[in-house]
């Protein structure tokens, strides 16, 4: 082994010795991929293990924590939810379409791999700026790549994409985020576990032939992207949403001959990492031939055979002796399948190809010693604390500004191209407050929404990742949800710089703090590290899903639905000064900088602030319901109007505030209402210790904001509403 | 009544016509695999939405040849009612049940959003309960929904008072704004959109039943 092949397959020297001391020789060349491919950032988490220690993870409801394809939650009935984010970042620059495709295909795999079948896809992704004269037109072949990859991907296999975000940043210029969320359903008693067993048992390979697609796809995205990185197209697999389909159909009904012992997608790092971790998992050992894979080229060696991250297949375990009814489900849906090797007893990978041994690992030491770093971080990046330039005021003219801005403007666009009502079970969809599905077998539903916002994790990766969760707790609650458990998507850059290294620990454990608080236990989730192009690396961006259960019942719309009702604005006015106010949409549109801090967040109020509107909605009391973020107040307002009678609002707001600090500044624990009975409303608030001013009324035409006396704007509602729905094809063109 | 469900290789809206036969419906339904010759005793027959075959090659273009719908094919000679949704209808066009094509939207996008639709006859089993002219609020998902055919079948069907639903709101060009045709012998018919996805207030429209319950009176039990 030269130092020079070692480097190659992003091992150190330190790592390469524990190998040798491992294995008690010097391993071989297939060994060394298997090991480069297991101990890479993608798989190993060998940068982030220490401080994911931290997450909460358990909960009443939590039937299954992080370690497996997905975690699971008990809604009650006998019924359990799977649930999971990942990342598929690095693949989808280099070729956005297969790179976004294959990411659905990937964590869908992980869904049904559970024995859940996927009932939803939420997306959080992220681009360069669209009107970027230099990187404009690339970033628009990216997004309309990626968009039209997860629609191929989502529509075909039969799964509704019900919502999502999407923000546009130059960070993200060299280096977009595609984060795709997935969630199914199942009995209890059916839940699969990647888990091998069984000294004897046939191991069973299923779904697409094996090609050299994908090698290293694990490594590549534990890498920065240098100018060489166009060369890893090859690296970026093709997805068959059909094939996944079949995979589908034909694993749930194989699953229920009770014939299967254990089951594990393909996904990063192939039949290397589904044979080593089921293995460990068991406390077995597996020997495969591989020969018996089926093979889409002629030649592979053993090495290609292992590493390659052709998608949509499928290891098993199968008990002996009823192969026959697994395969005969296989071939009804004309898939082809392969008994490759059986389980041992001596907890070692063997693998054979043409009968040799090429490799032979013990299971444990590859999928779980990994290395483990506790890496340097110091502090993280500061930003200015005040801004460049004065603040200058006009809330007139901001408000149409904003709601055309990337960020804020309706993305029909997107979530129009993806089918989000197969299965007939969305009850809200994309442009809801949150995605609600409701589970037809139950009579309850499961509402989901995603967030991150790397704005508010830049300046304060701690207080950015609260204010996510404490965001999307108060999504779920505001369509009447209660947060039951999260997962996570942690985007970083380099983590061996120390202050981006520091950005991910204060991240996690403000993520940490916060779902512990909110009982929000999280279940799984990914991390991405390394999203630096040429040095460059993106805002920390950790993403949080979080899943809510509620009854089944026609959804409370953000739209206000009448005129002449009163406008409530629970958790109050809220504050901000200059220096929270740089995190701000106003502040990156209109003045075009970012500086200072994010908005305070108090999660004690925070979390009143959600039990009252949880309470007010039980009670039936509001007509409508918006949570204020992206672009505070006047923005939610005008959003509020858009509904199909554009019901239209007089408000009044008695405030020292400053009028562009009043109108947008993003303060979280704040929800607007519309309800014909204030009173009970106050009386709700009351008890639970907030405030929750009136602020106004419905009208039936238009929309006006003054304070005290003074009228900070007043605007026509088709107007606003057709900026805000049209903006978003005018910068993808 | 008992409706028979056709499930080909990549169907995903099978389960959703299943579920609007039997649950909302209350109705008998049951699955009808597509390699099977025969479709047993079903009184009517759905072909759901989805991508048969991956819609590989053309929408449709392989699922015409597999062998339920040889069964299909004399089902329908026979007077059964037959209803293809969206990948449905794409199959009934390949397989020249019904006339014209579907073809790439215009806007070369997938496109899922509701629609209306005008009843345009209501002397059809598939709309029978249906007034004329009665506006539909029904979703389409759909990549290749944009009917197309020559101005001599477009004429005909007009005349023959085939065509059955028009977008109010055309999502993807298709000419004259039609959205669903019959068969000559109105007892087969095709439609982009999807009733069986508008049957519940709760999920936003329940206008789309109308075509379920049309079938159903059309064709009482035992009848």
């Amino acid at each position: 082994m030269t130092a020079e092949l070692i480097a190659q397959h992003q091992l150190t020297p330190e790592e390469y010795q524990k190998i040798v001391d491992i294995l008690g020789r010097e391993p071989s060349y297939t060994e060394l991929g298997i090991f480069s491919v297991m101990w890479s950032e993608h798989c190993s988490y060998k940068s982030s293990r220490v401080h994911l220690k931290k997450l909460p993870t358990r909960g009443k409801l939590v039937v299954q924590g992080p370690g497996e394809n997905a975690g699971i939650i008990d809604i009650g009935d006998g019924w359990v939810i799977a649930f999971k984010i990942e990342s598929h970042n690095h693949p989808s620059f280099i070729e956005p379409f297969q790179g976004a495709a294959t990411g659905v295909g990937g964590i869908l795999r992980d869904i049904f791999t559970m024995g859940a079948r996927p009932i939803a896809v939420l997306d959080s992704l992220r681009f360069g700026r669209l009107d970027d004269p230099e990187t404009g037109a690339r970033n628009r072949r990216i997004v309309n790549g990626v968009v039209s990859g997860i629609a191929h991907y989502g529509n075909c296999f039969g799964v509704p994409t019900v919502g999502g975000e999407c923000i546009f940043e130059r960070c993200y210029d060299g280096n977009p985020l595609v984060n795709v969320f997935a969630l199914g359903v199942c009995r209890k008693e059916d839940v699969f576990y990647a888990k091998a067993a069984g000294v004897g048992n046939p191991v069973i390979y299923v779904g697409a032939r094996t090609g050299r697609d994908g090698i290293h796809g694990a490594s590549m995205a534990s890498a920065e992207f240098t100018e060489e990185s166009k060369q890893k197209r090859p690296n970026v697999q093709v997805g068959d949403p059909f094939m996944e389909k079949l995979l589908l159909e034909a694993c749930l009904e194989a699953m229920k001959t009770g014939a299967i012992v254990g089951i594990q997608d393909m996904g990063a790092a192939g039949l290397t990492c589904s044979t080593c971790e089921m293995g460990s998992r068991g406390g077995v050992g597996i020997e495969i031939e591989l020969d018996r894979v089926p093979q889409r080229a002629a030649g592979m060696q053993a090495y290609e055979i292992m590493l390659s991250e052709s998608q949509e297949r499928m290891l098993l375990v199968a008990a002996r002796g009823r192969e026959e009814e697994v395969f005969e489900v296989f071939r009804k849906w004309g898939l082809e399948a392969a008994q490759i090797g059986v389980v041992t007893d001596d907890g070692k990978l063997r693998v054979r190809h043409h009968g040799e041994i090429v490799a032979e690992i013990p299971n444990r030491e590859l999928a779980d010693e990994a290395p483990l770093y506790n890496r340097p971080h110091t502090a993280p990046p500061c930003a200015p604390r005040q801004p460049e330039r004065p603040i200058e005021a006009g809330v007139q003219e901001a408000l149409p500004t904003l709601l055309a801005a990337p960020d804020i403007c309706s993305k029909r666009w997107i979530w129009q191209q993806y089918d989000y009502q197969v299965r007939t079970n969305t009850v809200a969809g994309p442009g809801a407050e949150a995605a609600i599905i409701r589970i037809k077998e139950t009579g309850t539903s499961v509402a989901m929404s995603l967030d991150g916002n790397g704005r508010y994790c830049y300046l304060s990766p701690r207080e950015g990742a609260m204010l996510a969760v404490a965001e999307c707790c108060r999504n779920l609650s505001t369509v009447g949800a209660k947060p039951v458990a999260a997962t996570n998507c942690l985007n970083f850059g380099n983590p061996e710089r120390p202050e981006i290294m520091a950005q991910l620990v204060e991240a996690i454990e403000g993520m940490a703090d916060a779902c512990r608080f909110f009982d929000t236990p999280i279940t799984g989730g990914n991390v991405s590290l390394y999203n630096e192009t040429l040095g460059e690396g993106i805002y920390p961006t950790p993403v949080i899903g979080v899943v809510g259960l509620l009854p089944t019942a026609p959804p409370v719309s953000i739209h206000f639905q009448n005129a002449g009702r009163t406008v409530m604005l629970l958790g109050g006015i809220g504050s901000s000064d200059d220096v929270r106010f740089g995190s701000t949409q106003y502040a990156k549109e209109i003045v075009g900088q970012l500086w200072g801090l994010p908005p305070l967040l108090d999660m004690e109020y925070e979390q009143r602030v959600q039990y009252a509107i949880r309470r007010i909605l039980e009670e039936g009391l509001a007509e409508s319901a918006h949570d204020l973020s992206d672009g505070g107040l006047a923005v939610t307002l005008a959003e509020c109007c858009f509904g199909p009678a554009e019901i239209g609002a007089q408000i009044e707001i008695v405030s020292h505030l400053r009028p562009e600090v009043l109108a947008f500044h993003e303060a979280p624990s704040r929800i607007l209402i519309s309800t014909a009975d204030p009173k009970r409303v106050t009386a709700i608030a009351e008890k639970y210790e907030i405030e929750a001013p009136v602020v106004g009324v419905t009208i039936e035409k238009g929309l006006e904001i003054r304070q005290r006396t003074v009228t900070l704007g007043s605007w026509e509602i088709a107007a606003l509403k057709s900026t805000f729905e049209r903006a978003f094809e005018s910068y993808v063109r | 009544m008992k409706f028979g469900v056709i499930v080909f290789p990549g169907s995903n809206c099978d389960h959703d016509a299943f579920y609007a036969a039997g649950h909302l419906l209350g109705q008998k339904a049951e699955y009808v695999w597509h390699d099977s010759e025969d479709l047993g005793d079903v009184d009517a027959v759905i072909l759901p939405g989805g991508f048969s075959y991956g819609d590989y090659l053309r929408c449709g273009a392989i699922a015409k040849f597999s062998p339920v719908m040889g069964a299909v094919r004399r089902f329908a000679a026979d007077g059964g009612l037959v209803l293809g949704v969206c990948n449905g209808f794409q199959i009934l066009v390949e397989a020249g049940l019904l006339p014209g094509a579907l073809i790439r939207n215009r806007s070369l996008k997938f496109v899922c959003r509701d629609v209306h639709l005008r009843t345009e006859t209501s002397n059809s089993p598939f709309t029978c309960a249906a007034q004329r002219g009665e506006i539909l609020r029904v979703p389409v998902a759909h990549g290749e929904g944009c009917y197309y055919a020559d101005e001599r079948t477009l004429d005909e069907l007009e005349a023959e008072d085939r065509v059955v639903f028009r977008y109010l709101d055309n999502p993807n060009g298709s000419l004259r704004d039609i959205a669903g045709i019959l068969n000559r012998e109105r007892n087969v018919m095709g439609m982009m959109p999807h009733p069986e996805r508008a049957g519940e207030t709760l999920l936003g429209s329940a206008d789309g039943l109308v075509v379920l319950e049309s079938m159903l009176q059309a064709r009482p039990v035992g009848a």
